[in-house]
């Protein structure tokens, strides 16, 4: 024998804690998974069916990529029968969050529940972190992202290049390749100008018969990069009889924060929404973005304190607007759109929220359009909110598997529902001169509503 | 960093990035979806080619170590369970579809390519045939997977099993050499890649496979039939068979896997109907009407509550999704479960279920039930908290007794799962010792020095 065979226990006795597994659930203080219900491990039956639907897997096809490995990697942690190594957290980290699992589950494994507050607590626990400062984590990721004021504000120079064409000199010339790292990351992903119109007003009514009473969530980056596509939804909504309101004192969901391992700053901002928000003046609280409606409806699960229930009932109120305006009874909009379009499926509304049907059936009734199915639509674009910025070669990679289904169908026009997806396949489309439209659905019904040709 | 020599030649001949070799990234390969035994490789190889393949056999035999290979990792019988001292083989990079041929109607494809993934494809270019091996896995296992295990699934009732939608393979023996056998219809000397089919990864790693197309129906029926008794719903299926009807698919939930299927699908069974019949029959649009007749009247016969047509293309496929995800929507009952893959002659389907049950009652394990029934397949899933190594050992022996009880139905160990190692023991009951002499005789032929997946499937 050439090596060692130090792995090579085999076990046909479960519980025989003396072949070092399984022990089970030795979760101490301390542990990464100490935060987590053990329960939620005991769900996965480990029958592998998650597997082809995870994009690293498909990617790599690797287990520990994969979502069944994860879980079990965790699991090992949780039961103390392994040391966390920096190879394991490097395959939990390269986890998009993307739950497509989740949809591909049978037996209803509630993957975000084990991985979220799991990658949290590791990076609670990492001392790294606070012995180096990392700027772009405190101020970029943290203080002005999650703020759209702020990020219109410090965007202001590039819209006047962009306006100017300077910046698409400066990027034939390569010289954002000069910007290091995560900051020279974000340079593409910058969309071209579009005008996105004034801040909206507090309230918007209804058009014709008043069907509801509804608030609108305007949340960060789709506020400062899509605000157009705001307006374009609040008019969907007052066409569709709702009267819209749009509380001023709102923030940002807070995810950006929470998968940056900060879960107090994202506490914070989901408690300042309960103030923003008086529930009982609306019938639902409208998002537009898969991220932000999927963080929203997660707030009753985050944190276990007095407010809790408060935060269970506000979720409950969040409704995506697809979601909504299929249940209320969608009115079909009248302007013809001759285009041939494909639906891309945003991680967060599809497999998060479980918003998959209403939106197709929903641009199924614009006159004049042709849709057609895109490939792989479940498997994640490579935007996974911030994740393109940490692991950049993942999400390349996923971008361009996306933009090839997408180019294979033909459509002029993509739609999505996420400003991450938005953000990364125009990227995506740039980065290789495709010719196909990006577009949110809410763009393209609110044309057909007004009659507005593309 | 420093590798012992087997693994430094193994990332010379493959490349780093295709070599696995950390103990915590090893872990996640000491099983498949039979969890009840485990243990870890000494290392996680990813071909990219036959080559690959073959030049990892040839360094395995240098150092005296074995091969186990693995697709999706499905198998419920512990087909990819590393052995002592084995090196497992990932073919999940081996993924290419490489030919699909319209007009002959065959397509070639690599072993990590996924069984509706070829399917899905077919559709893309509307290709009006697909692939018919159907295992209630499909969509995540891969189709050197079901080669190794000759994989099933419902329709293989009118429609075979994957032995006969295979028409070559190219392989990698035991002794490194690549070989092809195929792709014939009929071969001119021994029937060799319908030996590899079936054959678990013991002959030979199916590097190539030449698959037929089979065109699809012109239109197809599919119904749900609900019994308030499970001795009501397998005699129906016993009536239907025995009436010459060959459905495209006929097949069985009981009361304790409806629930699980229901929570997880919410597709409308009634919680009180004590079994479910999912019928599919398929073929000319003119032939489907006579035949849906003479079942609903075989199923009203033997008390159906009702019968059902899914009536939308959409409902049939919630319908199969229940079905064919059935077994993996356990989770929702139990944290455990070991499946059990038996067959019997289709006229003894009541009695094993019954024995089924009283096996159950008498080990105190709760066991519920999905069956390929038209095939008189049995699949119970028995249910055990894998925290109580006691339960273990009943959900064991009840396991055992049913199978048992399979073969004493004049039955067989395994219809599609393959032995792997669960049913290991079971082989010298099925087989003489003849016969097992005859198949250790040719899996030497194949593997002189045992070094593919040894331990499974022939009990040395």
């Amino acid at each position: 024998m050439t090596i060692e065979s130090r792995n090579n226990v085999e076990t046909n006795r479960p519980g025989s804690a003396e072949n070092g597994w399984p022990a089970f659930a030795r979760v101490g203080p301390g542990n990464p998974a100490a935060g987590i219900s053990y329960e939620l491990f005991l769900r996965c039956v480990h029958c592998g069916l998650c597997t082809s639907s995870c994009p690293t897997f498909t990617e790599l096809g690797d287990e520990n990529d994969g979502p069944r490995g994860r879980i079990q990697l965790m699991r090992m942690v949780a039961d103390g029968r392994a040391e966390l190594t920096e190879r394991m957290r490097d395959h939990l980290e390269l986890c998009l969050d993307c739950r497509a699992c989740v949809t591909a589950c049978p037996s209803g494994v509630e993957y975000g529940r084990l991985i979220e507050p799991f990658r949290l607590a590791v990076k609670q626990a990492d001392t790294r972190l606070e012995e180096r400062y990392d700027w772009f984590r405190e101020i970029v990721l943290l203080r002005l992202f999650p703020y759209a004021d702020r990020l219109r504000l410090v965007l202001l120079p590039v819209r006047i290049m962009q306006r100017l064409g300077l910046f698409d000199v400066a990027e034939c010339l390569g010289l954002f390749k000069l910007i290091p790292g995560r900051l020279g990351r974000m340079v593409p992903l910058l969309p071209p100008p579009v005008r996105g119109g004034p801040r909206l007003p507090k309230f918007l009514p209804a058009v014709g018969r008043k069907r509801a009473r509804v608030a609108f969530f305007t949340g960060c980056v789709a506020d400062a990069m899509f605000r157009q596509t705001h307006w374009a939804t609040v008019r969907v909504l007052q066409q569709n009889g709702c009267d819209v309101f749009v509380p001023p004192e709102q923030c940002c969901c807070g995810a950006i924060h929470y998968h940056a391992g900060d879960g107090r700053g994202a506490r914070k901002m989901a408690d300042q929404n309960l103030v923003a928000f008086e529930l009982d003046r609306y019938d639902a609280i409208i998002v537009n973005h898969g991220g932000c409606g999927a963080m929203m409806k997660e707030y009753g699960l985050h944190w276990q304190d007095g407010l809790q229930p408060h935060r269970a009932k506000f979720a409950e109120k969040v409704k995506d607007v697809h979601e909504f305006l299929d249940e209320l009874g969608f009115v079909p909009p009248g302007g013809r759109i001759e285009a041939t379009v494909t639906y891309h499926d945003s991680c967060h509304l599809a497999h998060a929220q479980g918003v998959a049907d209403a939106p197709r059936r929903m641009i199924a009734k614009i006159p004049g359009l042709e849709i057609r199915d895109l490939p792989e639509s479940g498997i994640c674009c490579g935007s996974a909110g911030t994740y393109n910025l940490f692991e950049a070669e993942m999400a390349d990679r996923l971008a361009d598997r996306k933009l090839q289904n997408i180019l294979s169908t033909g459509a002029e026009i993509v739609l999505a529902a996420n400003a991450g997806c938005l953000l990364q396949i125009l990227a995506e489309v740039r980065k290789q001169k495709a010719s196909v439209r990006v577009m949110h659905t809410m763009d393209l019904l609110d044309l057909s509503y007004r009659n507005v040709s593309l | 960093m420093t590798f012992p020599p087997l693994i430094q030649e193994l990332r010379r001949a493959l490349g780093g990035e295709n070599v696995i070799s950390a103990p915590s990234e090893l872990a996640v390969y000491d099983c498949d979806a039979f969890t009840a035994r485990r243990r870890r490789p000494e290392a996680v190889v990813f071909p990219r080619s036959g080559r690959d393949v073959a030049e990892t056999v040839r360094i395995a035999l240098r150092h005296g170590v074995s091969i186990v290979p693995r697709g999706a990792g499905t198998s419920l019988a512990g087909g990819c369970l590393p052995g002592e001292c084995s090196l497992l083989m990932m073919l999940s990079r081996m993924n290419r579809i490489l030919e699909i041929n319209l007009r002959d109607r065959t397509a070639v494809v690599e072993p990590g390519v996924l069984n509706l993934q070829l399917t899905t494809a077919l559709g893309r270019e509307k290709a009006g045939c697909h692939f018919a091996p159907d295992p209630s896995s499909q969509g995540a296992s891969t189709i050197g997977g079901n080669v190794a295990t000759n994989a099933g699934g419902p329709h293989t009732l009118k429609y075979g099993v994957t032995v006969n939608h295979v028409l070559g393979v190219e392989a990698v023996l035991g002794d490194g050499r690549i070989v092809q056998f195929g792709p014939v219809e009929d071969p001119a000397a021994f029937d060799l890649s319908g030996l590899m089919i079936g054959s678990e990864g013991t002959l030979g790693i199916v590097t190539k496979v030449w698959v037929r197309l089979t065109p699809d129906p012109q239109d197809h029926r599919a119904f749900r039939a609900i019994f308030d008794s499970l001795e009501d719903a397998s005699n129906t299926v016993t009536q239907i068979i025995a009436a010459g009807i060959v459905p495209a698919a006929l097949e069985l939930m009981d009361q304790g896997i409806l629930g699980a299927v229901e929570a997880a699908f919410a597709f409308g069974f009634p919680a009180d109907a004590g079994a479910v019949l999912v019928i599919e029959i398929d073929g000319l649009t003119v032939g489907l009407d006579p035949q849906e007749e003479q079942i609903v009247a075989l199923c009203k016969k033997n008390h159906a509550r009702e019968v059902l047509q899914a009536s939308t293309e959409r409902e049939r496929e919630l319908l199969w999704k229940c079905r064919k995800s059935a077994v993996g929507a356990t989770g929702r009952l139990s944290p455990s479960y070991i499946l059990e893959d038996g067959v019997v002659p289709r006229t003894q389907l009541p009695r094993i279920l019954g024995r089924i049950a009283e096996i159950g009652r008498k080990h105190q394990i709760r066991i519920v039930n999905v069956a390929h029934a038209g095939d008189g397949n049995v699949h119970p899933i028995l249910l055990y908290d894998e925290r109580d190594p006691e339960e273990f050992q009943r959900a064991m022996a009840a396991g055992r007794e049913v199978l048992d009880e399979c073969l004493a139905c004049g039955g067989s160990i395994t219809a599609e799962h393959g032995v792997g190692v669960q049913k290991l023991e079971f082989m010298p009951r099925q087989f003489t010792p003849a016969d097992l002499a005859a198949l250790r005789h040719v899996k030497t032929a194949f593997d002189p020095a045992g070094v593919l997946n040894p331990g499974k499937l022939i009990p040395s």
